[in-house]
């Protein structure tokens, strides 16, 4: 195995091991990191959604950003570049989101959840792969969403990541100045939103995890989709070592327990663990790369991707507004049709966005 | 000597248009692209189906190589 392989086992080894003692600290079971879940705890906190029990400015998330954006700056790939059917991303980015609610958490919790024995994760796995498959069979008929352009200024890639930075100083700051809604921000007082580990170490363990996924180019759905499309096994070993990581450490702390039922933010309803990852993988095959994958490339200037992440933060505030997301009594109805919807709506984008 | 354009395309299309070349027994290919993750990717690519790859501009934001079978 080359250095370059033994470097994103190694560093997925360590975002397993950092997860998992996030949760030791205080974030939610099998949520370390998950970054369609922490997405929609920052659109609760700011007032998109009213899911009471999901609200909070997760730090892990400005710190992803920032650990990019500071590692793609000394490595000279900081670089605004924008232009590839935007708009379309960003709708791409809501059902992603969408997807990822259905099955609660995006595919890197899905590897987290395996590795603290959730058995429906598995399940959402395969429907994870599904969808990646499905994908590449877009890919191979010749799917482009089109060119990017490198832009003249830099400006807009900063502004994603001093939106966040903002969040971040209103979190510490702690100021109220809309007493009469409790705003500007909304923190859960009870369920999973309230649940976190302290604000300093969860930055920090997310700039760390930035830094990681920036250089390895970690990617989950990549992983897979390399892995079909030229057998090419890089990527993978990331997703490995995030389980391997994960899982000893849940074994070390107690928090291993395997089987389908009483899982911690699960439901048990397979078919829709399936496609709510098979709508997530086929999404993030075509968007070039997961929910994760699309915060480390906003860091590094490429808006297309930040479109994709304010996508996710809308597509949260529908999953709860309109009840799509799931909890652990199961899928709503009108999760089912959405999650339905999604998967035909990214089937059309697919099959008509090809080049000759 | 083909060339393949692979400037602005995010992952995995330029790994998918240099290995169709590629596949279509393509002996010489000149590849132009501009990010450096597309480069690493085609690199390890050329690497993996004999290729030997040959860096004619490599900057931060645009590459070109020459691939040639072995």
């Amino acid at each position: 195995m080359d250095r370059g392989k033994w470097f994103i086992l190694i560093a997925g080894l360590c975002i397993g091991a950092i997860a998992a003692v996030l949760v030791k600290l205080g974030n939610p079971p099998n949520m370390g990191f998950c970054i369609a879940c922490f997405q929609r705890d920052i659109a609760g906190a700011l007032g998109l959604h009213r899911a009471g029990v999901v609200q909070y400015v997760r730090p892990e998330i400005i710190g992803l950003l920032f650990g990019a954006m500071i590692t793609s700056m000394f490595a000279g790939e900081f670089k605004t570049r924008g232009g590839s059917s935007t708009l379309v991303r960003f709708f791409m980015g809501v059902f992603m989101m969408i997807g990822a609610l259905v099955f609660l958490g995006c595919p890197l919790r899905d590897v987290l959840r395996m590795a603290g024995g959730d058995y429906n994760a598995v399940v959402g796995l395969l429907g994870f792969i599904a969808g990646v498959a499905t994908g590449v069979f877009f890919l191979r008929r010749g799917f482009n969403l089109g060119r990017a352009e490198y832009s003249h200024s830099n400006v807009g890639g900063l502004l994603l990541p001093l939106f966040f930075a903002f969040l971040l100083f209103l979190l510490l700051k702690g100021t109220v100045f809309n007493p009469e809604a409790g705003g500007p921000l909304f923190f859960s007082k009870e369920g999973p939103g309230s649940m976190a580990a302290p604000v300093a170490i969860s930055l920090v363990a997310g700039l760390i995890v930035g830094f990681l996924a920036q250089r390895t180019r970690l990617c989950m759905s990549g992983g897979i989709r390399d892995f079909i499309l030229i057998r090419d096994n890089y990527l993978l070993l990331g997703f490995i070592g995030i389980f391997l990581g994960a899982l000893i450490l849940n074994i070390v702390f107690g928090f291993f327990k395997p089987g389908f039922n009483d899982q911690p933010i699960a439901h048990t309803m397979h078919i829709w663990n399936f496609l709510g990852l098979y709508l997530v993988g086929l999404t993030a095959t075509l968007l070039g790369g997961c929910p994760l994958r699309q915060l480390i490339l906003s860091g590094e200037g490429d808006i297309d991707a930040a479109a994709v992440v304010v996508g996710m933060l809308v597509g949260a505030a529908f999953s709860h507004n309109f009840l799509f997301a799931a909890s652990a009594a199961g899928v709503p109805t009108y999760g089912q049709i959405a999650c339905i919807i999604g998967i035909l709506v990214m089937g059309w984008i697919g099959w008509s966005y090809r080049e000759a | 000597m083909e060339k393949i354009d692979v400037r602005g395309l995010s992952c995995p299309m330029p790994v998918i248009r240099t290995k169709k070349a590629m596949d279509q027994g393509a002996q010489e290919l000149l590849v132009v692209g501009t990010s450096q993750v597309s480069k690493e990717n085609v690199l390890k690519l050329a690497a993996s189906q004999g290729y030997q790859a040959e860096l004619v501009v490599n900057g931060k934001d645009n590459w070109e190589m020459k691939l040639i079978r072995q």
